[in-house]
């Protein structure tokens, strides 16, 4: 648990060093620069569109973040060759694998943490003044903690995102590594269209594939509350546990995978 | 140190260098205005997928667009003059024809988005060259927004609306109010506009009644300052009523029409120059007709829909 630990903590520091952080700046630069634009373009809707925008750039620079890092996380040790110095040292490979993506994980969680304050902050200087009569017919109010919601599900589907970067990353190239995350994101986002495709063809065969395909992949539609919360259309506590149990159990698989593929792995 | 500041002065005359060379290209080769008023995906479904995981944030652009592109629209044939005047039937398929498509786009790609449904609504069915004169599309819009958030009484508020204001069809603005006030929640003023319309429809009190009942549950800024221009509009319309009355007397009197308000103030028919609920004089026309200053915010005045007919038997 130690050696764990030690990677993850690594693992972050070597983010850090990676200047991944920077990403902040611009996300505060883009929330900031678009509450002044926004104002003079939408028509009374500046809160609801910087909650629309800080959201999805959260998801979006965090999906950044989970791809590039995490395809690193193992190619780029197998690379360098430093994996050699790492496995000489007494620790398991399951506890590398595991140690590099809680440190992604790490980090993740700092930026999207980060991001999250940021966007509150923003939104709390666009409610300042504002009469209480307008603000009590917004959908949701400006600080509405249901945001949380959105933002903590913006998070387990970027795990996801990482642990299937990681998966690819113990055995493929950095580059078909991201190819394959990002086909695989993007497929997740409409994987219910599978579980529908016998609607769109008759051939039985194809239809079963489509459902296997659609138990196969990561739902990653369901994660994504955004517009629900944005309009104060409550998302109930059953549904994010339900979701979040999912993301646990479908990370532990991948990771459970990837530490069997690593450790089985051939470095001669 | 030197060598840093060296590169900051090199980037900057570089940087400066470009711009007038840019400059310079602008001036011999002037850069074409393309429009960018097309609609180039105008599948809602296929919208929806192609920003799948974002539909909210490309509603948020295709609203902003929408409302660009009403408001270019309407400044750019305001700054026409004359004012055009197509064929009703014409107006909707010329200077606003994209206009439902991005606020369809819109509501599709974000059915929650309420703004977009009630400004959207407004924006169609305004006469031309203020909008489209499309209070049809209007209601399609709104109708709409009821099918994805049935709860919404003011959706059918504002379909109300539009019949009564854009079409002076009271019955169905009375249909639309009733409807909304059996939604859970509405309002209990409803229920009586629904009424007061079906019966006396067409009426200055029962339009007054109307934007003061839009003034009061009015939750954007927009519509609020909308419902108290047209207060204001109604309050300067009972002025003209009661000052074209003292002058209509003042000319039966003296058997002259006034050339100004002086010589009513002078006769004791007035207290000083009347002006407008903005504060703007209002204007003594020929033959001794008030009439509004050209230069008043309140122009122009709404056209008074026909009082509906009495109800027979």
């Amino acid at each position: 648990m130690k050696s764990l630990a030690a990677i993850a903590v690594n693992g972050f520091r070597e983010s850090v060093r990676d200047k991944v952080l920077y990403n902040l700046v611009l996300f505060a630069i883009l929330l900031i620069g678009a509450s002044y634009l926004i104002g003079q373009l939408t028509a009374g809707q500046d809160i609801k569109i910087i909650k629309d925008l800080g959201l999805a750039a959260t998801s979006v620079f965090g999906l950044f973040i989970a791809v590039f890092i995490g395809i690193g996380l193992v190619a780029k040790e197998v690379e360098r060759r430093s994996v050699y110095s790492l496995l000489a040292k007494p620790i398991h490979r399951y506890q590398l694998v595991l140690g590099k993506y809680a440190g992604l994980v790490v980090t993740l969680t700092v930026n999207v943490a980060i991001m999250a304050l940021s966007l509150y902050l923003v939104l709390a200087y666009m409610r300042w003044g504002v009469d209480p009569m307008i603000e009590a017919s917004w959908d949701a109010r400006a600080l509405d903690p249901a945001l949380l919601q959105a933002i903590l599900l913006i998070l387990l589907e970027l795990m996801i995102v990482t642990a299937i970067a990681l998966f690819f990353s113990t055995f493929s190239s950095p580059i078909l590594s991201a190819a394959f995350t990002f086909g695989i994101t993007v497929a997740g986002h409409y994987a219910t269209d599978l579980r529908n495709f016998q609607d769109v063809v008759d051939a039985p065969i194809a239809q079963h594939v489509a459902r296997a395909v659609y138990w196969i992949l990561p739902n990653l539609a369901q994660f994504d509350i955004k517009s629900q919360v944005v309009h104060g259309h409550a998302v109930s506590a059953r549904y994010i546990g339900l979701v979040s149990a999912y993301a646990v159990v479908y990370i532990a698989m991948l990771l459970v995978i990837s530490t069997v593929v690593f450790s089985r792995r051939d470095f001669k | 140190m030197k060598s840093i500041a060296a590169a900051v002065v090199a980037s900057l005359v570089l940087l400066g260098t470009a711009g007038l060379l840019q400059a310079q290209r602008e001036r011999a080769f002037p850069p074409t205005d393309t429009p960018d008023d097309e609609v180039l995906i105008a599948s809602p479904t296929a919208l929806r997928r192609m920003t799948v995981g974002f539909n909210a944030l490309a509603a948020d652009v295709y609203w902003i667009r929408a409302l660009q592109y009403y408001g270019g629209t309407k400044r750019r044939l305001a700054a026409r003059a004359p004012a055009p005047q197509p064929p009703h039937a014409l107006a909707g398929t010329s200077d606003y024809d994209r206009l439902y498509d991005l606020l369809n786009l819109t509501t599709s790609l974000d059915p929650l988005f309420d703004i977009a449904y009630r400004f959207g609504a407004v924006f169609l069915a305004e006469p031309y060259p203020l909008g489209p004169d499309r209070p049809d599309l209007a209601v399609k819009l709104l109708e709409k927004g009821m099918q994805a958030r049935p709860e919404r009484w003011q959706y059918l508020e504002d379909i109300g609306f539009v019949h009564y204001w854009y079409e002076r069809n009271y019955k169905a603005a009375a249909d639309a109010f009733a409807r909304a006030g059996d939604i859970s929640g509405a309002p209990n003023w409803l229920k009586p506009l629904a009424a007061t319309t079906l019966a006396q429809g067409g009426d200055r009190r029962t339009s007054r009644a109307m934007w003061l009942a839009i003034l009061q549950s009015a939750d954007v800024d927009w519509l609020r300052h909308q419902a108290e221009w047209r207060l204001q509009q109604f309050r300067a319309l009972d002025d003209i009523d009661v000052l074209q009355a003292r002058v209509d007397a003042y000319t039966k009197r003296t058997g002259t029409v006034p050339r100004d308000w002086q010589s009513l103030v002078a006769a004791g028919d007035l207290r000083r120059i009347p002006t407008d609920p903005t504060g703007v004089a209002y204007e003594l026309g020929p033959g001794g007709r008030v009439r509004l200053s050209s230069s008043s915010s309140l122009l122009p005045l709404p056209v008074e829909p026909q009082r509906l007919p009495a109800a027979t038997p």
